[in-house]
């Protein structure tokens, strides 16, 4: 039978961006082993509407790790402590009966907060927005066998389009940069020959925009690598950088 | 019993061979030139692969765009979590493979419920989605000389399905945003996203507009357009427990229907065999196992009920590999409906394993001492890791414990060839409408239709619709029609709110769910239909006199958001049951207990029920009209499915 386990949780709530925002004590008493952490936050927010309390607000939907859209600080780290797992997929047994656990949103300059554990990610958005993706209107396009591409171009690229676009590398580094996030895309991108035309123009443009959106530069402190749910390399953001050098000196 | 009426549906198919239908109708389809595209607004509701397709496409063609999305982002939409691959007749692997063969398996995995035209159409444009995904840059497995690998998936015989590892629905989906954000860049697109469709305006009656809430702030905002285009994905989640993600909902295919849009087929829905069990009372959502599991994992449970050792501590004689048993040909590997229903029946019968005894054995061993773990690692190692990751079981010392869950809806919204459903001008693409899977979706074929429609068929037939439709300038925003969708919408919020009940929405929820799955979902009857029906009615009052939201309108309230998509769930619930009581036949992944063969098979009733159920709202209170499109089949010979 699955165990029963007592976790005391402190989550950050707060009403909205301006509001003050503080950290409130909540018992959760019979929790499971096998809940995952959001279930943890889903049974504490019944129990806080059964006492008349507002609920948590956070973001999730699929559940499974592949949408990117939960992402909270658990204990001090993005997603939780286990490693290449979203926090959707983080289970109670990996904590003890009786811990104390840290809930905190997202934090970064360029993530706006919009209540208690949601962020405003958009920033993401407008650097795909400026150059992240190939301009390949529908239709015309040859044959899919046409242009052969190896299959070690193909799993590396591949490797780097696993991004969820979560936000946690932004959220674990000193910098609050978003240089990993960028460089997955800038990087799957330019190892497949589709990417080529456009490779130059592209680096340019995502790189400048999240400078615009507020984010800050990399100093290789490798924490983004570290919580990655994908586990994607900081391997790519050196290959953005060297990108971006020879686009500007071209 | 409801009104029935054979009805007049028309699903405008060109005439001519089967063959030629889809070409006859682009040489003669009106257009609209570029000058005039400019100055038409087209809302695309939902950004998944249909709406995300269709968005960047006509955003690209030069329509003036507005794009909206429940989530963050418009990269979030649930086709991201697809895992298994994407069907395409290329026939690259030389190994048979064409149109004929691709239309015939889906049509034959259907059981014979869709409509032929539609289906052949989806196999002729399936190798240009391809075609356009690796232009795009979507990173699809290679072979080692550089040529786009293939795999096999259910239900067919030859190697058409395209993968991009497990991550298929993803790498297609942010391809799909990519092209979209590009147009968002070209300022063709206005993205709005964190928001709600919760009305559709219809003005003399045409789709002329939505009434959206701004999830953040609260406010319900206005939109005029030329058409909509709604890809709002399925209803699974009227079952509470789904593979679905926690934000797909049928509030805005409901409130179409509510509008004038006939719903097809609502009972059928597709419980995929290979998920992970439920483990408790707090269980939030449901993970998929892929069906490729199946290709090496036995299925198995104890033959005696009362056994209750751990697995590795029964011996073979005491084991019933049931499917291999009852199915000797196609044994583990029978289709989802088929594999399902077997599962239930040895859970039912008390042979279940695990804590909740709902759940049999998927078992590796045989595979690992054959093949050894390490070849299993590279097949199924995500997977593997997935399921520990849940669970805390091993599997590759352990049985994984499996159960069906709700996946997929086949039904959806009514629409024509065109993808125009019932009112003019809102057209319905990917899951949410009804048209290519019948009563039984093979794997692999969901992200090719989501695809199909919104890339390389809505932008022929809106052209149709738009360059043979006057459509009224004068109409504004500040016309009757949008206040009084706006009105009711805000009406209907502040209900919500007013009832200051003392259950949560998930309670709600959740028996809703239990009520459906027991009643309305692998097997069904005529009393437990009836009794579904009365039991949904109740609990919809129950709702509205007890239901507990807190917070304000005005604000960001995901528990506001979700009460309004479980009332409408209700409502849609009771549809669901109708729509079975008024099938008397089994076909798919709808089973009536009463109708099987005598080995327990779906028996089929095709000169009854070989038609497209499609129901009218008439009112909140009254009956909805029973109409029915009726399926020529002209080029298939309509057989039983038999996997014994």
């Amino acid at each position: 039978m699955a165990e029963r386990m007592t976790i005391h949780l402190s989550v950050w709530r707060q009403a909205g961006p301006d509001a003050p925002g503080r950290l409130v004590d909540y018992t959760v008493e019979d929790a499971s082993e096998h809940m995952s952490f959001l279930e943890l936050l889903d049974v504490l927010n019944e129990q806080l509407v059964g006492r008349n309390e507002e609920p948590v607000a956070f973001d999730s939907d699929c559940r499974e790790g592949i949408c990117g859209s939960c992402g909270v600080m658990v204990g001090g780290i993005a997603h939780g402590p286990q490693r290449r797992t979203a926090v959707c997929q983080l289970h109670v047994r990996t904590f003890s009966d009786g811990d104390r656990i840290v809930v905190e949103p997202f934090r970064a300059r360029a993530f706006p907060l919009v209540k208690d554990l949601v962020v405003d990610r958009s920033a993401f958005d407008r650097i795909i927005a400026a150059g992240g993706y190939v301009s390949a209107t529908t239709g015309g396009a040859p044959d899919a066998n046409a242009l052969p591409i190896s299959k070690r171009a193909a799993d590396e690229a591949m490797d780097y389009a696993a991004c969820i676009g979560c936000g946690a590398c932004v959220a674990a580094c000193p910098n609050a940069s978003a240089s990993l996030f960028t460089a997955a895309k800038v990087v799957h991108l330019s190892l497949l020959p589709q990417g080529h035309v456009e490779a130059d123009r592209r680096v340019m443009a995502m790189v400048d925009q999240m400078r615009q959106e507020g984010f800050g530069d990399c100093s290789n402190h490798a924490e983004c690598e570290a919580v990655c749910p994908k586990g994607i390399s900081i391997a790519g953001i050196a290959r953005m950088r060297r990108a971006y050098v020879r686009a500007a000196l071209r | 019993m409801q009104q029935s009426a054979r009805s007049t549906l028309d699903a405008k198919v060109p005439a001519g061979r089967l063959q030629d239908k889809w070409d006859a109708y682009k040489d003669t389809v009106g257009l609209v030139s570029p000058a005039n595209k400019r100055k038409r607004t087209i809302l695309v509701i939902g950004t998944g692969l249909a709406g995300g397709s269709a968005a960047a496409t006509l955003g690209a063609l030069g329509y003036q765009v507005k794009s909206f999305c429940i989530q963050d982002s418009a990269r979030r939409a649930h086709s991201i979590a697809a895992q298994g691959g994407i069907n395409a007749a290329k026939n690259y692997p030389n190994d048979g493979d064409t149109i004929w063969r691709l239309y015939y398996d889906t049509i034959k995995g259907g059981d014979y419920r869709s409509r032929e035209a539609n289906v052949y159409r989806l196999a002729q444009v399936s190798g240009n989605i391809i075609d356009q995904a690796v232009a795009q840059g979507v990173p699809f497995a290679r072979e080692y000389g550089g040529l786009l690998a293939n795999r096999s998936f259910g239900g067919a015989q030859v190697s058409r399905t395209f993968y991009a590892r497990g991550q298929t629905g993803q790498q297609l989906l942010l391809g799909a945003y990519q092209a979209l954000s590009h147009q968002i860049a070209a300022g063709q697109v206005t993205m709005l996203p964190r928001r709600e469709m919760l009305d559709l305006v219809v003005v003399d009656g045409h789709a002329r507009g939505v009434i959206t809430r701004n999830l953040v702030t609260g406010q319900l905002e206005r939109h005029l357009g030329d058409a909509v285009l709604l890809s709002t994905g399925g209803y699974g989640n009227a079952y509470y427990l789904s593979t679905n993600a926690k934000n797909s909902n049928v509030t805005a295919a409901w409130r179409c229907y509510r509008r004038g849009a006939y719903f097809a087929n609502p009972c059928f829905t597709q419980i995929h065999p290979t998920c992970i069990p439920v483990s408790g009372s707090y269980q939030s959502k449901l993970t998929l196992m892929s069906e490729s599991l199946r290709n090496d994992g036995r299925v198995w449970v104890p033959k005696d009920s009362q056994d209750r050792r751990a697995p590795h501590r029964i011996p073979e004689e005491d084991r019933d590999y049931y499917l291999e048993r009852r199915y000797p040909s196609f044994g583990n590997l029978v289709p989802r409906d088929v594999a399902s229903r077997a599962a239930k029946k040895e859970c039912d019968a008390g042979r279940g394993v695990g804590d909740t005894r709902l759940a049999v054995y998927l078992d590796f061993a045989d595979a690992i001492g054959r093949l050894g773990q390490q070849a299993i690692r590279e097949r199924y190692g995500n997977l593997f890791e997935m399921y520990e990751r849940i669970t805390g079981e091993n599997p590759y010392e352990v049985p994984m414990r499996i159960y069906p869950a709700v996946h997929y809806t086949m039904g959806g919204l009514w629409v024509d060839y065109e993808l125009q459903s019932t009112i003019n001008g809102l057209f319905v693409l990917g899951e949410a409408n009804f048209s290519d899977h019948g009563a039984n979706r093979l794997g692999a074929s969901a992200l090719m239709q989501g695809l199909a429609d919104g890339y390389f068929v809505i932008p022929f037939t809106l052209g149709a619709y738009l360059s043979g439709t006057r459509v009224d300038k004068q109409v504004t925003v500040d016309h009757d029609a949008f206040r009084e969708a706006e009105s009711s919408a805000q009406g209907r919020l502040l209900a919500l709110l007013a009832v200051k009940g003392d259950k949560t929405v998930t309670e709600f929820h959740r028996e809703l769910g239990r009520l459906l799955w027991n009643d309305v979902g692998m097997a069904r009857t005529r009393a437990g239909l009836e009794e579904a029906i009365d039991s949904i009615a109740a609990l919809r009052e129950e709702f509205w006199g007890r239901v507990r939201i807190l917070g304000e309108n005005n604000t960001f309230n995901k528990d506001l958001e979700f009460a309004g998509r479980v009332a409408d769930f209700m409502e849609l619930g009771e549809l669901m049951a109708r729509d079975a009581l008024a099938r008397k036949e089994s076909c798919g992944g709808h089973f009536r207990e009463e109708y099987q063969t005598t080995e327990g098979e779906a028996l089929r009733n095709d000169r009854d029920f070989a038609h497209v159920s499609a129901w009218e709202h008439t009112g909140s209170n009254s009956t909805p009209v029973h109409h029915q499109e009726a399926l020529a089949f002209e080029t298939v010979e309509l057989t039983r499915r038999s996997y014994k």
